[in-house]
């Protein structure tokens, strides 16, 4: 009995935390480049929005995934041409988006408000999952965990191991001697800031497909957000990525544990929902307090319009 | 023959202004795109939207009464935004500004007289300054993020008000309604006219826009925040504190939109629910950009985005369409305008052939 629970609080955490590690490893890859995408968001809701539509639609998860993935990959060239092209202010633009992308994904989204959609089953790998307590948890899960964890083994082979990904942490620290030795900077940044958003998008899609099969305005709640302020917490480190994702998959979990447990603890249920915004907060302030390990990682360019006054 | 991009010798004036005109004229027409693609008649939705809400009297004092929070929260904001200081949580230290004027009025149900009103004020200024004050604080202690700090803390606010309006604040005799009860006549803002909703609080904005004007343009403080804002550098080397620069920035932000929210509950509402703000935190943040962070452009914008929130009830009323649809605009405006600021910089030129 025991040890069911422990394995159910186990699964729910990762499949909480698989939408941030999906849209955090996205948003590094842009922030890498140099490009800081405050918009994800609006692009996480239209993602939701997209799938959801799709999938009800077509009866296709699949193609609803896909479908929030290019909902995602529209809005950041969106916010690509703006802030790459006609080199508009980052955090400005990435808000505006963040704005028209909730908006839009509530007005496009109202007709399907009713509407619920099946669930999902789960992928379970035979033998891995019959492994008592973290069987289930890791090997009896939704595809999309799976993608999470393809996703970090790719992107870490991608930035550390592979040439186009020096390329794109060279454009991110030095945009103008990455320009000077002949990469087109801009070209890679666009690249990098869409495929931020078509994860971003995936993300979203993650919530109204397979977390909660269903869409209601404003059901991102500030994932987007923490996926950004994630990044800034794994120090632009993927493992560190996984880790704190996982983490925040906890403390949301946690807080709908025992808010549907039944316990008899006096503490209102708004408190309990506060919880994960708040330790955004106290984990922002324990990896800031340490300013060098932050200006170390941090891409030099972070933020900075960049032309090559060719 | 293709076009590039030239830098200007020199920043166009003329193009600073042109800009957001150039925005509004793009909002529109991606107005009418969108009507076109729901199927609605493109020109009747402009009417509904842009039109109808302006055609009385009443119409204009409702568009005076919702752009009143947006100056309010927009002035604070641009105090801020000039020197850097990305406040982006005033939605959050608007509703707490709320709260906290709500608990006043709620305290002196029984009593009479102006100070109950005074006090909200003041209640409602410190309340914001106080939610302001947690980035503030992490800002120049720690060196976080202001930005994420101020947005995660607008989920708080919400969950803190959702609390108090179905715990310590819901009307005991209010039949379980998650809301407070009507406040007294003490403690609502007098109306400036009969008939209409417009109260004082809209003087109260007209004035915050004037000192928000001197403290910008008048006042050492507002010129070494212009400075920062330009250059870090140069502010750093002229030994002006950054530190105080975020404390004024963000202070000045929570207080306003403190101020907005002791407005919005003493006002229109007359009680506090959990719906405090109608996302005037996030719009005034527009607001104050297409006004290029000027008091006076302020004026306008928040006008301009007070009629997209009535256009958005008119078009909910009457096409059917949902009220998000302000929103979509909003977002729209923002982004063509900070597309357009290109122009501001750079000057559109043919690309000649080169010959190699």
């Amino acid at each position: 009995m025991e040890s069911s629970i422990l394995s159910s609080i186990l699964f729910a955490t990762i499949v909480a935390g698989t939408p941030l590690i999906i849209v955090a490893l996205g948003q590094l890859i842009a922030e890498k480049s140099g490009v800081l995408n405050l918009g994800a968001e609006g692009m996480m809701s239209m993602g939701a929005i997209a799938g959801f539509a799709i999938t009800f639609e077509t009866g296709s998860v699949w193609l609803g995934v896909l479908g929030g993935m290019a909902a995602g990959a529209l809005m950041s060239y969106l916010f690509a041409v703006v802030v790459l092209t006609l080199m508009g202010n980052q955090v400005a633009t990435g808000l505006a988006l963040s704005i028209l992308g909730v908006g839009l994904s509530a007005f496009i989204g109202k007709p399907y408000e009713a509407e619920i959609l099946p669930t999902v089953g789960t992928v379970r790998i035979p033998l891995l999952a019959d492994i008592p307590i973290i069987g289930d948890p890791l090997f009896n899960q939704q595809i999309l965990v799976y993608f999470s964890w393809a996703l970090f083994g790719a992107i870490f082979w991608f930035l550390y191991r592979s040439r186009p990904g020096l390329v794109l942490r060279a454009v991110g620290e030095s945009p103008s001697s990455a320009h000077s030795i002949g990469y087109p900077v801009i070209r890679i940044r666009y690249m990098a800031t869409i495929f931020g958003g078509a994860m971003a998008g995936i993300g979203g899609a993650f919530l109204s497909l397979f977390y909660t099969p269903l869409w209601v305005e404003g059901m991102v709640a500030g994932r987007g957000w923490i996926a950004i302020a994630l990044v800034v917490f794994a120090t632009w480190r993927p493992f560190r990525v996984i880790v704190g994702a996982y983490l925040f998959g906890g403390v949301m979990v946690a807080q709908l544990f025992v808010q549907g447990s039944g316990l008899e603890i006096n503490i209102p249920s708004q408190f309990l929902s506060a919880l994960p915004y708040l330790a955004t907060i106290i984990v922002l302030v324990i990896i800031s307090r340490d300013q060098n390990t932050v200006r170390l990682n941090a891409p030099v360019s972070l933020g900075q319009p960049y032309r090559p006054d060719a | 023959m293709w076009i590039r991009l030239e830098r200007r010798p020199e920043a166009s004036h003329l193009m600073s202004y042109a800009s957001p005109a150039i925005a509004i004229v793009l909002m529109l027409i991606g107005g009418l795109l969108l009507f076109a693609f729901l199927g609605k008649n493109p020109i009747e939705g402009f009417k509904v939207f842009f039109i109808y809400p302006l055609s009385d009297l009443y119409g204009v004092s409702e568009l005076l009464l919702k752009a009143t929070p947006l100056m309010l929260v927009a002035v604070g904001l641009a105090v801020g935004f000039r020197a850097n200081v990305w406040n982006i949580g005033a939605e959050g230290q608007l509703i707490v500004g709320g709260i906290a004027a709500s608990a006043v009025a709620l305290y002196f149900q029984e009593s009479e007289g102006a100070h109950v009103l005074i006090l909200m004020v003041i209640a409602g200024c410190i309340g914001g300054m106080l939610w302001a004050a947690i980035p503030a604080f992490l800002k120049t202690r720690f060196n976080t993020n202001e930005i994420l700090v101020s947005l995660m803390l607008v989920y708080v606010a919400q969950f803190l008000v959702s609390w108090l309006v179905h715990g310590p604040m819901m009307d005991p005799d209010g039949f379980n309604f998650p809301q407070s009860a009507m406040f007294e006549d003490s403690a609502l803002l007098p109306l400036l006219t009969e008939d209409t909703r417009l109260n004082l609080a809209f003087v109260l904005a007209l004035g915050a826009l004037i000192v928000g004007y001197v403290f910008m343009f008048r006042s050492f403080a507002g010129f070494q925040m212009q400075v920062a804002g330009y250059a870090k550098n140069a502010a750093r080397y002229a030994g002006f504190s950054a530190r105080r620069m975020i404390w004024i920035g963000m202070l000045s932000g929570g207080a306003m939109a403190g101020l907005a929210g002791m407005a919005e509950v003493s006002g229109p509402m007359g009680q506090i629910t959990e719906h405090v703000s109608n996302n005037y935190g996030f719009a005034a943040i527009i607001v104050a950009f297409v006004a290029r962070l000027n008091p006076v452009g302020i004026f306008f914008a928040s006008l301009l985005m007070a009629l997209l929130y009535l256009g958005g009830e008119q078009a909910q009323q009457y096409m059917n369409l949902p009220s998000s649809i302000s929103n979509v605009f909003q977002g729209m405006l923002l982004l063509f305008l900070l597309g357009s600021d290109v122009f501001i910089n750079y000057r559109l030129r043919w690309k000649k052939e080169v010959a190699v």
